[in-house]
């Protein structure tokens, strides 16, 4: 569906996307997973056929973006970052017009809208405008208008972020249910835990590269130990200890407030450190995740 | 190179081609129905202010000095409703096409959801300029009808009028359309606009009086304001002024002029920041 050979995007000097490589399958959830300014957005706007490319090659369903927009866009469900629905017309119209953009027939639309309001499960909301929705009503409202044209693929940029963790359950669960359906998915986010739910596949970037590529499984075995045990002796202290937790695990990572210590056995590594004497406030065993792959490669975490 | 794999379901691309500017006239429409009572009040009670006031009031005072022969042979009146008819033309055109380009860039973007959508930046372009013109073809019969009511301007002389009219106000909405554009984020845009442009061109535009009688180094305002164009090609249309015909075609030439620069620089810089 999308094959991408060196794709690159500069600004002047800066290379927003550095010549990346990927391909994405028909009905595969396809993540990138980076933090704030990695390139994702800049790259989802490139499939998405709205800014052209600095370099490289890029294929939507076969053609060229930058002299196809108009035909890839119609096979298109785009879920922008930040919601750009009209506030002043009601939930029901910014799904009707949105249709009429790509010229569908009002009757169809009729009937396409009160399915996809349903869907997303706004029905008692149909006739409310835009502005008195919730974050989370919002988002879900601009996922049912990306659907509207019933896409081949579904970009979505950032589907969570800002939403109370009950929004984004609900979220997720009506992602599922598409993915189920066979429609594709392309998602961009910087929630480790969003890229482990959602994507069959991903793509870690940071500062325009990928770092790696693989399922969220296989980039923690590769990446990772089977388990993590999180240790914090105030952060002060933090810095003092771990030269002395050396050779504990396989590898162990101080950051300012806590100590990661990777291993196969994460309770039996808590227990060496006890029984050398240290006494952490706090303590946590567990499982390994995408966040770990992401403090491997980079040397930072996500949110940083 | 591998092959187009897009299915050929629901979108007639053919069809959107074709009709992509008028998808997003509709939208405009739509969006402009919720705002319906505050055009037609608008559209209605501005000219019926005026008319009381000025025409009327002012009016009579313009009769009594000028005696029964009036301004160039007719009443104030009928003197000043060419002018009106130009500005509510320009007002309303204007209206629609740089509020929903600045609100479309900045505010709620939505300039960019369409541009998600299988339109292209031109079609954009074209839908917005649709929209006015409809809403300034509607605002010409409105005021239009008010005047002829108030016999401010002859039943026969209104289908001329109107589009008179209706030239200046596309001319200035396109141009206006492409100073929006620009604009990143509203410091002011509307306060410098209606300060600095419309406020000095509906003074010296020979709206309230004959251009010859302003100062000479005030008369250019009127020579690039597309009210003066529009009204004195009105009040050839109207009554009769006396217009030389290479200065009607001067008006002319200048109004179409106005609107096809605007709207190229406007498509130009729409698709540009479409794609940033």
């Amino acid at each position: 569906m999308i094959v991408a050979k060196a794709l690159t995007k500069t600004y002047g000097d800066f290379k927003a996307v550095d010549a990346i490589d990927f391909k994405v399958k028909r009905g595969e959830a396809f993540g990138l997973l980076g933090p704030n300014g990695a390139g994702k957005s800049t790259t989802m706007r490139m499939i998405g056929a709205t800014l052209q490319r600095s370099g490289g090659d890029l294929q939507i369903l076969g053609k060229d973006p930058n002299t196809h927009g108009p035909e890839i866009r119609a096979h298109l469900g785009v879920v922008p970052q930040q919601d750009n629905l009209d506030r002043e017309l009601k939930v029901w119209e910014n799904l009707f017009i949105y249709g009429r953009y790509f010229g569908l027939s009002r009757k169809f639309l009729k009937a396409k809208v009160e399915e996809l309001i349903g869907f997303v499960k706004l029905e008692d909301k149909r006739d409310v405008k835009v502005d008195a929705l919730s974050g989370g009503m919002k988002r879900r409202l601009t996922i049912a208008r990306g659907l509207v044209n019933e896409p081949e693929i579904l970009m979505l940029d950032e589907p969570t972020t800002g939403l109370d963790p009950q929004a984004r359950h609900v979220l997720w669960d009506r992602l599922f249910r598409l993915k189920e359906q066979g429609v594709t998915l392309v998602i961009t986010t910087h929630y480790m835990d969003e890229a482990e739910q959602l994507c069959d596949r991903l793509i870690v970037m940071d500062k325009g590269k990928i770092m790696a590529e693989g399922s969220p499984a296989e980039l923690i075995r590769d990446y990772s130990s089977r388990e993590v045990v999180e240790v914090r002796f105030g952060s002060a202290k933090n810095a003092e200890v771990a030269p002395h937790l050396e050779g504990l695990g396989e590898r162990i990572e101080v950051l300012p407030d806590r100590i990661l210590i990777y291993a196969e056995n994460g309770e039996q590594v808590l227990h060496q450190i006890t029984t050398k004497g240290f006494e952490p406030l706090t303590s946590l065993v567990r499982r390994s995740s995408l966040e770990d792959v992401f403090l491997r490669l980079t040397g930072r975490t996500l949110v940083d | 190179m591998s092959t187009w794999i897009g299915a050929t379901k629901l979108v007639d691309l053919g069809k959107a081609r074709r009709w992509g500017a008028w998808y997003v006239a509709e939208y405009r429409l739509r969006n402009m129905s919720k705002w319906w009572s505050a055009i037609i009040a608008f559209g209605i009670g501005n000219p019926v202010l005026y008319l009381v006031s000025i025409g009327l009031g002012i009016g009579s005072l313009v009769t009594k000095s000028t005696g029964s022969h009036g301004i160039e042979g007719v009443s104030y009146l009928e003197f000043l409703a060419p002018a009106l008819l130009a500005t509510a033309c320009i007002q309303a055109a204007m209206d629609e096409t740089s509020f929903p380009v600045l609100e479309g860039f900045t505010w709620t973007r939505f300039l960019f959801a369409m541009n998600a959508t299988s339109l292209t930046g031109s079609q954009i372009t074209g839908g917005i300029m649709i929209a006015s013109f409809i809403r300034c073809v509607a605002t010409a019969f409105m005021y239009g009808g008010i005047l002829v009511a108030f016999s401010a301007i002859n039943i026969a002389h209104l289908p001329a009028l109107m589009l008179a009219s209706i030239f200046a106000g596309m001319g200035f909405a396109a141009v206006m359309m492409a100073a929006a554009s620009f604009v990143r984020d509203d410091d002011g845009f509307f306060a410098i606009v209606g300060r600095f442009i419309i406020a000095p061109m509906f003074m010296f535009s020979g709206t309230f009086y004959p251009i010859e009688k302003t100062p000479i180094y005030l008369q250019w305002i009127g020579w690039i304001s597309p009210l003066w164009h529009s009204t004195n090609m009105g009040r050839n249309l109207s009554y009769g002024h006396q217009v030389a015909p290479w200065l009607m075609v001067v008006h002319f030439a200048y109004l179409a002029a106005l609107y096809y620069i605007g709207f190229r620089v406007a498509a130009r810089q729409f698709k540009k920041r479409l794609a940033e």
